[in-house]
């Protein structure tokens, strides 16, 4: 009982990284119907331009800052305009399939340009641990999930609460009702992708000092914020941000008071009960669409 | 008369060039490495340990005149791509087979190259690798069945510890170490209080040590991959655990230091091969590699640098070249390194392929490893 606290602790960080990750997805497949399976890719490539700004001799906060506007450029407009656009007229599919190509193309330029071994990344937030409850926790862990819980709590400001927001969802509930009253759709999803962007460039730098900066590191954060996704409910933003924290403490649970060795499991067990009895994920809304 | 001369002169040198360029054919090497995947660290040390080493014998003439060819293949940490990679490797009918580094890989090929006949001289460390009577594999570094009894005694004799965890990768390398230190705490009555197994790649460590925590051992044995140990480490340390924590060369190599930075202070383990040995021609052996490749290689750069002096040496017992004949050239063989500094220290290769050379224990102490004790050859 006495670890419970870490455990939680330590699973809600990881979990808000795999909400950050998963509110990308949704905010892509509510927008544009794009389902991203470079994803994860998305988010281990910013980390890799930081070390490259740094490398070059900037300080750190300036490598963030770089990276951020890089992985807004890159893995939003450059995503945008080069994949999802020509890809997208062709049907949800092929637009899968390429995004499945542009992960394997992203592992693989990434380990011919830094290598396949794993590089340190420093960390936002200083060592330590602080007192909760008479119980140390880690400054790294309270850190990654404040900084999560801004960044989804400033989205869901942004969205609810701004014109721009609400002319997004207009947009991704009926792009044609929305052309027919003015909002610029076009301009919307472009905003969207950037917001992507933005999204796993911070998700990048809060989850590198612990995954270490390595080409092949997207491949499970993709899979869990999928998963998460899913279970959260893949048309709602605030589903994603539910089933990423769940996957993150359920994870820590499992392996701490189930088994190590089936630990990575239990997400899957989460995904498929859901599928089966709340297909439309926990709080994401039933959609019903003609054939 | 002086037509005749010339075309004389110039068909003797035909023959003679054609004739050394059959002497000198050039001995090509194929290595399968884990390049790319969990264990990029490792194989790329190896490759570049094996770079380094072909230059040098290279620059020397080569070994008996012969310069040496490799080609690296990469097995992308996966088995299965290791066994692929291998046959297309042996295709070729290369001198020898070099790598791969990991022991569940090293399961996959060995059979390829026995059948091809043709010696392997890899980096696996799984004890059950040379106990299967194959008499083409070659270790370059300690088995478990040698170094898991020295961490053993180490933690029996100089911990004290009565009670240990152990936290090992769930693949053939961690279950062989976990087996074989678990068998040597039988031995000394030592009980072990949680048996964790962990997932090669994992990134998350806090449920791990969280049951660490609760089974309030009196040391940790860690036995993972070096990006995990790296992980585990941070972990351990952000969660307060300050019981020893033990393990071998995995857990002590230069990478792991790096990567984990101030969280690898006081690690200790068991390593058979390091660039901080107190010996003169490792020492060398690490300026050298430095100077290359502008980092401080791990043991498998050892590793992969002694794999070619250890064919240099067999084949220069042979007199010649002779792929066929390596492998018998190998066993028994003792390497001095008076007589052959590129062996970095005294070796001998028993029947088994496996090796007998001193070994150390180090400590991560302010970021570098620092060696406690020289445990000497055998015999």
């Amino acid at each position: 009982m006495s670890n419970l606290l870490d455990l939680v602790v330590a699973g809600l960080a990881t979990g808000a990284i795999y909400a950050l990750i998963a509110v990308g997805f949704t905010l892509l497949w509510q927008a544009s119907q794009t389902i991203n399976f470079a994803q994860g890719e998305f988010v281990m490539l910013p980390a890799f331009l930081m070390l490259a700004v740094m490398h070059a001799g900037a300080p750190f906060w300036l490598a963030i800052l770089a990276g951020i506007v890089l992985s807004m450029l890159l893995l939003g407009l450059g995503f945008k305009m080069l994949l999802v656009d020509p890809m997208l007229r062709h049907g949800v599919l092929p637009l899968a399939i390429a995004t499945m190509a542009l992960a394997v193309g992203i592992k693989e330029a990434v380990k011919k340009f830094f290598g396949a071994e794993a590089s340190p990344f420093p960390s936002i937030v200083p060592a330590g641990d602080i007192a909760i409850f008479g119980r140390m926790v880690s400054l790294q862990s309270i850190g990654v999930l404040v900084v999560a819980i801004l960044a989804v709590i400033g989205l869901t400001f942004l969205l609810n609460r701004t014109a721009i927001g609400r002319q997004m969802q207009a947009t991704a509930q009926n792009p044609a009702a929305a052309r027919i009253v003015g909002i610029p759709v076009e301009r919307m999803i472009l905003l969207t992708f950037l917001i992507n962007g933005f999204l796993v460039a911070l998700a990048s730098l809060l989850v590198t000092p612990i995954y270490l900066a390595k080409f092949s590191s997207g491949e499970a954060l993709g899979q869990a914020a999928f998963i998460a996704a899913i279970v959260g409910g893949f048309n709602q933003v605030r589903g994603a941000i539910a089933g990423g924290l769940l996957i993150g403490v359920a994870d820590n649970l499992a392996a701490a008071y189930v088994s190590t060795q089936y630990r990575a499991a239990v997400p899957m067990i989460l995904l498929i009960v859901i599928i089966l009895f709340r297909p439309q994920g926990l709080l994401g809304r039933a959609e019903e669409r003609t054939v | 008369m002086r037509w005749g001369i010339l075309t004389g002169v110039v068909l003797a040198s035909l023959v003679t060039t054609a004739a050394y360029a059959q002497s000198a054919a050039p001995i090509k090497l194929a290595d399968v490495a884990e390049l790319s995947g969990g264990g990029a660290t490792a194989g790329n040390n190896w490759k570049n340990g094996i770079d380094l080493a072909v230059e040098e014998v290279n620059a020397k003439g080569g070994i008996l005149g012969h310069r040496i060819e490799v080609t690296h293949a990469d097995t992308q940490s996966n088995p299965g791509v290791a066994r692929a990679q291998a046959q297309k490797a042996l295709d070729d009918e290369p001198y020898a087979l070099l790598g791969p580094g990991f022991s569940g890989s090293v399961k996959v090929v060995a059979p390829l190259a026995a059948e091809a006949g043709i010696a392997e001289i890899m980096g696996g460390e799984a004890a059950e690798l040379t106990q299967g009577g194959n008499k083409f594999l070659f270790r370059t570094s300690f088995g478990q069945q040698s170094s898991m009894p020295k961490v053993a005694k180490y933690i029996n004799d100089e911990i004290k510890a009565k009670s240990v965890a152990v936290v090992w990768v769930n693949n053939d390398f961690g279950r062989g170490g976990r087996d074989a230190v678990t068998r040597e705490f039988g031995r000394y009555g030592i009980k072990v209080a949680a048996d964790l197994s962990t997932e090669a790649g994992q990134a998350d460590f806090a449920a791990d040590v969280s049951k660490v925590k609760a089974a309030s051992p009196d040391a940790v044995f860690i036995y993972l991959n070096e990006d995990e140990s790296a992980r585990i480490l941070k972990e351990l340390r952000r969660q307060g655990v300050t019981v020893p924590l033990i393990g071998e060369t995995t857990l002590v190599g230069q990478k792991v230091v790096e990567l984990a930075g101030e969280a690898a202070n006081g690690a200790r383990g068991h390593v058979g091969l390091t660039t901080d040995a107190p010996v003169d021609l490792v020492r060398a052996f690490r300026e050298k590699f430095v100077k290359k490749y502008n980092y401080i290689p791990d043991h498998n750069g050892i590793k992969g640098y002694l794999a070619i002096y250890m064919i240099k040496a067999a084949t220069e017992k042979m007199g010649k070249p002779d792929s066929k004949m390596l492998a018998s050239s190998l066993h028994g063989l003792t390497i001095k390194a008076a007589n052959e500094p590129g062996i970095l220290m005294d070796m001998t290769i028993d029947q088994n392929g496996d090796i007998d050379r001193q070994g150390f224990l180090v400590e991560i102490v302010n970021g570098k490893q620092v060696v406690k004790q020289v445990l000497p050859k055998l015999n």
